[in-house]
C-alpha cells in the first residue's frame, strides 16, 4: 500500500498535498476544515504588514463549456492583522500537530523579516514560505515579484531570514523572468532549504468590448494581475524541470500551478517536485477535491509499485534532454482507425491548412473518412490533436529502430544546413503543393456565403 | 388514455400542446454551442435542404455574436424560426451530426437555430440590406413557406412583389397546418410579422386568386408570376359513408384546431386513417385534446408507413393506438358516424390484398381522414400552358423552378407533391434566384 507521507525539506505533513498561500488559507476557520477533509499541509495567506484589497479581485479565462480554465487576480496579501494570523497558527497546530502549517511571509526591512520569522516561529509553525512572487501591487512597492525577479535581493533577503530561522525555509519564485534557474540559484545560495513554483503569472485575462476596460473591473478601471489555474501547468512544469535538471540548485522543489487532479500532481513529481500546491482548483471546487487527488495518487502508486513519493519524484526528468540531443532518425505517420473515425474531417483540414496537405479525401461524398497520404506526412501530431474520437488517430513508428543520430551529431560531422538555400534543408524534398493550386482545391461550397 | 383533459382555456391548450423543442435558455444555448465541433464540410450543412452554414452559426452563438447567427441562419433560410421548430432535425442535419456516429446525443441544432432567431425577431434589428428598387414587379400567389422565400428573395434583388393570400394570416401551413406542439400561432406569425417589415413585401389577405380574369389581371400588371398555392383539402377515401356527420379529413381538423385552440372539442372516440405523418400528428392532436381512445388504422404494416418513426414515437407517447393491416370499407352510422367497418389485408407480392371474411368494426364518434391532399387542379387549369405531371403537380425545370408557361415559376408542396417547410422555403429561394438570371 503506498504512503503517501512526506517529508519535505524536513517539514512533515500526511500527504503531499498542500494548500498553497491563497484565499483558501486565509483563516484558521478555513485551514482547520480543510486539514478535517484530507489536506496534507497549509502555507498561510502570506502574512506582513496587512493591506487593503479593492472590490472586485478575480478574473477568469472559460473556454467553451469550462469556467475558469485559467484564473486571474489583483489582491494582496493578507489584509487581517498579524496578531489573529499567529493566534489561529497555533490555534491550528494545537488540533492538528501532525500536519504541516507554513508560514508565507513578506515584508520590507531586515528587522522586520527578523521579527517575522521569529513570530511565525513561536506561534508554532512548522516552516517558513518567503513571498516572492506577487505579481502585483505589492512589487510596485518594492517586494513580491520585484524581489524574485533580482536575484541579489532575493539572496540577501534569504540571507537575513537564515540568519534568524530555526525551522525550514522556502523561497517561492516568480515565473515573470525570462530564466527561472537564476533566481532559484540565489535562494540556494542565500541557504535556503527548499523552492516553491510557481507564483501567479502577470496577466490580463481579457477585455470588457463594451466598455473598453480590462477584467477585473473597479469602478470603471483595472490592472494587471496575477495568473493560475489549469491554462499555466504547461509553464509550471516547464520551469520545475528547468530548476529540477540545473545542477547548481539540487533543493526540495514543491510544484504549484494548475494542478487540480491527481495525475496533475504525478506530472510535477515525475519532473522533479517532491510535494505540490494548490490554490485555483479549491477555490473553484472546495476543499473536497482532495479525496479525488490522494485516491488517485495512492492508486497510482500500487500500480507503479511505488512505495514512497520520493521513490517517483524526478521519474521523468532523464528523459527530458535538448532538442539537439532528440533522435532525428525516428519517424512516426498517422494513421485513422477507419472504425472509429466519426467523419468530422477536422484532421483533414488541420493538416490541409495548418500542417503539411497529408491528408486526403474521398472523392465518394458518402465516404467522410479521410485517408492519410504517407509520403507527405511529416509525424507532427496535429491531425491525432485534433480528432474528437478517443485513440481514432494514432501515431505509427515506421523507421526501421535500428538508426540514431542527433543534430549535435549531425553538426560535428558538419552535416548540418548553413546556408540560406542549402542542400540539407529539412524540408527540401518535401512535397509541397505549388501556390497557384490554392485556387484548384475545392472548400465547401458554403464558405463563400 | 386519460392522460390530457379536455383543455376548457387557452392556458390549459398550452399545457397539453406544449412545445416540445422549446425555446433554449442563454445558458443551455451557450453549453450546448460549445460541443459543436465545428466539423469540415459539415454533413450537416449538406444534409439541410437551405444550406445553412451551421457550424458557423453555432460557433457565433457561442462567441455571444448571437445577431450574426440569426444572420447567417437568415442568409439562407427566412423561415430561420420556424424550421428550428418544426424541421423533422432528426432525419435531416441533426440526423447528420457526426455525434451519431460516437453515441452521443446529435447537436440540438434545430433548437440552437431558434434560440438565435428569436433574439433577431424580439430585437427587431434589420439584418438585410435590400438593392435600390429596380421598377420590376413580381406578383406572388399563396403566404405560405415558397411564396414568402421566394418574396424576399426578389425584394433583396429590389424587385417590388405583392403577395396574394386566400387566408387571412400568412406562413401557409406553418400556422394552419403544422402540429400546435411544434410551433405556437404567435412564434409562427411573429416571424411572418419580422420578414414582411424588414423586407417590405405587399401581402392581400383574404384575396384568393381564383377566376381567369384575376390571372389576366396579375399577367397584365406583373412581369413575374409565382405559384406557391401549396395543396388543396383533404382528398376522398371513395368508400361509403364518408359523408356521414363526424368524418372530416385531417388538414381540415388541424386547421380548425389551430385556429379555434381549446374552443374545439374532440369526442371521446376517434379514428385517424392513414400512415402518413399527418395522420400521426391528427392522432397525437386528438389525443391531446382529450380523447380518450384513438386508434390510428393503416392498411399495410407499421414497417410500411410514410411516417417518420419519431412522428409515431409522439402519437404512441400520448396513448395512440396502432391498428395495422387494416383497410376502411366503410363508415356505418346513422346520419352521425358510430364506427369503422374495417377488413383485414396482408401483403401478396408487394400488393396490399385483402382477407376474405375478415371484417371487423371498431367503434368511432369522429373519424379523420389522412389520405393526402388533392391538387388544386381546378386553379392550376385556368393559367395557359401550364403543365402538370401525372399526379397533377405543377411541372417545373428542376434547377430554375420555372414553369412551362415561362411567366410563371413555382415552387413547394405544389410541384413536390407534399414535402416540409424547410424544402418550400430553398426552392422558392432558388426559383427567385433564377428569376434574376432569366433573360
Ligand atoms: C398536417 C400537416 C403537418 C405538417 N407538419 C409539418 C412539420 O411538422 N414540419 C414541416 O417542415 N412540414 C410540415 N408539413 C408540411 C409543410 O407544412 C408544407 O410542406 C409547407 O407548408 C409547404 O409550403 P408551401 O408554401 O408550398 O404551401 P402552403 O404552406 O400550403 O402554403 C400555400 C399558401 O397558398 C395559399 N393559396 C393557395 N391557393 C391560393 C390561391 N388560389 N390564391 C391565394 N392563395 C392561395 C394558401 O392559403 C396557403 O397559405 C405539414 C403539412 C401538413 C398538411
Ligand atoms: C507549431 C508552432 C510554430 C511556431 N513557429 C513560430 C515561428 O516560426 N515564428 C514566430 O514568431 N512564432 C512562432 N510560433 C508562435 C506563434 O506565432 C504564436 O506567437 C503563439 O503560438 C501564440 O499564439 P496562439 O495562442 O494563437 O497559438 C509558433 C507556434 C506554433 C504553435
Ligand atoms: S501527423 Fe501532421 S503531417 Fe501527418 S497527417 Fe497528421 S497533421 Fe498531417
Ligand atoms: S478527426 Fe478523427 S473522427 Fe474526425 S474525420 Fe479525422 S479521423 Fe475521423
Ligand atoms: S455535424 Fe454536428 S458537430 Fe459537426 S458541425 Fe454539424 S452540428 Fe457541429
Amino acid at each position: 500500500m503506498a504512503n503517501l507521507f512526506t517529508n519535505f525539506a524536513g517539514i512533515k505533513s500526511p500527504n503531499p498535498f498542500w494548500l498553497a498561500s491563497a484565499p483558501p488559507t486565509n483563516s484558521g476557520y478555513q485551514i482547520m476544515k480543510a486539514f478535517d477533509t484530507g489536506w496534507g499541509g497549509a502555507v498561510w495567506k502570506t502574512l506582513g504588514v496587512p493591506v487593503v484589497n479593492v472590490s472586485s479581485r478575480y478574473g477568469s479565462v472559460n473556454y467553451r463549456d469550462t469556467r475558469m480554465m485559467g484564473f486571474n487576480n489583483i489582491e494582496l496579501i493578507t489584509d487581517r492583522p498579524l496578531a489573529d494570523n499567529l493566534r489561529e497558527i497555533e490555534e491550528v497546530k494545537k488540533r492538528f500537530p501532525d500536519h504541516a502549517v507554513i508560514a508565507s511571509l513578506m515584508v520590507e526591512s531586515r528587522a522586520e523579516w527578523h521579527q517575522i520569522v521569529k513570530d511565525a516561529e513561536n506561534a508554532g509553525s512548522d516552516g517558513i514560505e518567503l513571498n516572492f512572487g506577487c505579481p502585483h501591487g505589492m512589487c510596485e512597492r518594492g517586494m513580491g515579484s520585484a524581489v524574485g525577479q533580482e536575484p541579489k535581493i532575493l539572496k540577501m533577503i534569504v540571507e537575513w531570514v537564515m540568519e534568524v530561522a530555526t525551522i525550514p525555509v522556502i523561497v517561492k519564485l516568480t515565473p515573470n523572468i525570462s530564466d527561472i534557474t537564476r533566481p532559484a540559484l540565489a535562494a540556494k545560495e542565500g541557504g535556503a532549504n527548499a523552492v516553491s513554483l510557481i507564483n501567479t503569472i502577470q496577466s490580463i485575462v481579457g477585455v470588457d468590448i463594451d466598455n473598453f476596460v480590462p477584467y477585473p473591473i473597479v469602478d470603471g478601471k483595472s490592472t494587471n494581475g496575477g495568473y493560475c489555474g489549469p491554462a499555466v501547468k504547461p509553464i509550471a512544469l516547464n520551469m520545475t524541470k528547468n530548476v529540477a535538471q540545473h545542477p547548481g540548485v539540487q533543493l526540495p522543489i514543491s510544484g504549484i500551478g494548475g494542478v487540480e487532479t491527481w495525475r496533475d500532481a504525478v506530472e510535477f513529481m515525475l519532473l522533479g517536485a517532491s510535494n505540490v500546491q494548490v490554490c485555483t482548483a479549491v477555490m473553484h471546487y472546495g476543499f473536497g477535491i482532495i479525496r479525488e487527488m490522494k485516491r488517485g495518487l495512492e492508486d497510482y502508486m500500487d500500480q507503479k509499485g511505488f512505495a514512497t513519493i520520493d521513490e517517483m519524484v524526478g521519474k521523468a526528468l532523464p528523459n527530458v534532454m535538448h532538442w539537439e540531443d532528440l533522435n532525428l532518425k525516428y519517424k512516426v505517420v498517422a494513421d485513422i482507425n477507419e472504425d472509429k473515425c466519426i467523419g468530422c474531417q477536422l484532421c483533414y483540414t488541420a493538416c490541409e491548412d495548418g500542417a503539411h496537405q497529408a491528408i486526403g479525401l474521398s472523392s465518394d461524398p458518402l465516404n467522410r473518412t479521410p485517408f492519410i497520404i504517407e509520403e507527405n506526412c511529416v509525424g507532427c501530431n496535429l491531425c491525432s490533436l485534433v480528432c474528437p474520437v478517443e485513440n481514432c488517430i494514432t501515431m505509427k513508428r515506421k523507421d526501421d529502430q535500428t538508426q540514431h543520430l542527433t543534430w549535435k551529431e549531425r553538426t560535428a560531422a558538419n552535416n548540418v544546413p548553413t546556408t540560406f538555400n542549402d542542400p540539407l534543408a529539412g524540408g527540401l524534398h518535401h512535397w509541397v503543393p505549388e501556390p497557384m493550386d490554392a485556387f484548384k482545391t475545392k472548400t465547401p461550397k458554403h464558405y463563400k456565403g | 388514455m386519460a392522460e390530457f383533459k379536455a383543455p376548457n382555456t387557452d392556458a390549459e391548450f398550452e399545457q397539453n400542446f406544449a412545445q416540445i423543442k422549446p425555446l433554449m435558455t442563454d445558458n443551455q444555448a451557450y453549453f450546448e454551442s460549445s460541443r459543436c465541433l465545428f466539423c469540415y464540410d459539415a454533413p450537416c450543412v449538406n444534409a439541410c435542404p437551405t444550406g445553412i452554414d451551421i457550424p458557423l452559426f453555432i460557433k457565433q452563438i457561442h462567441s455571444k455574436n448571437t445577431l450574426g447567427a440569426a444572420q447567417t441562419i437568415y442568409n439562407s433560410n427566412v423561415f430561420g424560426y420556424a424550421c428550428g421548430k418544426v424541421c423533422p432535425t432528426e432525419v435531416l442535419c441533426e440526423g447528420a451530426c457526426v455525434y451519431n456516429h460516437q453515441d452521443v446525443p446529435a447537436i440540438e441544432i434545430g433548437r440552437l437555430q431558434t434560440f438565435a432567431t428569436d433574439k433577431a425577431i424580439r430585437s427587431n434589428k434589420t439584418l438585410f440590406q435590400l438593392a435600390p428598387s429596380n421598377g420590376r414587379k413580381a406578383a406572388v400567389i399563396g403566404a405560405g413557406p415558397a411564396g414568402i422565400a421566394f418574396a424576399c428573395e426578389m425584394r433583396i434583388a429590389g424587385f417590388d412583389v405583392e403577395i396574394f393570400e386566400a387566408k387571412e394570416k400568412p406562413s401557409g401551413l406553418t400556422v394552419y397546418g403544422v402540429a400546435p406542439y411544434k410551433i405556437t400561432n404567435k412564434e409562427a406569425l411573429d416571424e411572418m410579422d419580422y420578414l414582411q417589415k424588414q423586407f417590405g413585401f405587399t401581402v392581400h389577405y383574404s384575396h384568393p386568386v381564383t377566376t381567369e380574369r384575376d390571372i389576366q389581371h396579375l399577367e397584365s400588371e406583373f412581369e413575374v408570376i409565382f405559384l406557391g398555392i401549396g395543396l388543396g383539402r383533404t382528398s376522398e377515401l371513395g368508400i361509403p359513408g364518408e359523408d356521414k356527420d363526424g368524418v372530416q379529413g385531417a388538414v381540415e381538423f388541424v386547421e380548425t384546431l389551430r385556429m379555434g385552440h381549446h374552443q374545439i372539442s374532440v369526442p371521446k372516440k376517434v379514428i385517424v386513417l392513414g400512415g402518413g405523418n399527418t395522420a400521426m400528428d391528427a392522432a397525437s392532436e386528438s389525443a391531446r385534446m382529450g380523447a380518450e381512445h384513438v386508434i390510428l388504422a393503416y392498411r399495410r404494416s407499421k414497417e410500411d408507413m410514410g411516417a417518420y418513426e419519431f412522428e409515431y414515437d409522439l402519437a404512441k407517447g400520448v396513448g395512440v393506438q396502432g391498428l395495422f393491416n387494416a383497410a376502411p370499407v366503410e363508415i356505418t352510422g346513422n346520419g352521425k358516424v358510430t364506427g369503422v367497418k374495417f377488413i383485414r389485408t396482408h401483403v401478396v407480392n408487394g400488393k396490399v390484398e385483402t382477407i376474405a371474411g375478415s371484417e371487423f368494426t371498431e367503434e368511432a364518434d369522429w373519424v379523420i381522414k389522412a389520405t393526402g391532399q388533392a391538387k388544386r387542379t381546378d386553379f392550376l387549369s385556368l393559367i395557359s400552358g401550364l403543365e402538370r405531371d401525372s399526379k397533377g403537380c405543377i411541372k417545373v425545370n428542376p434547377d430554375t423552378f420555372q414553369t412551362t408557361n415561362p411567366k410563371y415559376y413555382a415552387a413547394g408542396d405544389a410541384v413536390s407533391g407534399g414535402q416540409e417547410v424547410v424544402n418550400a422555403v430553398a426552392n422558392g429561394k432558388k426559383a427567385a434566384k433564377a428569376v434574376m438570371n432569366y433573360k
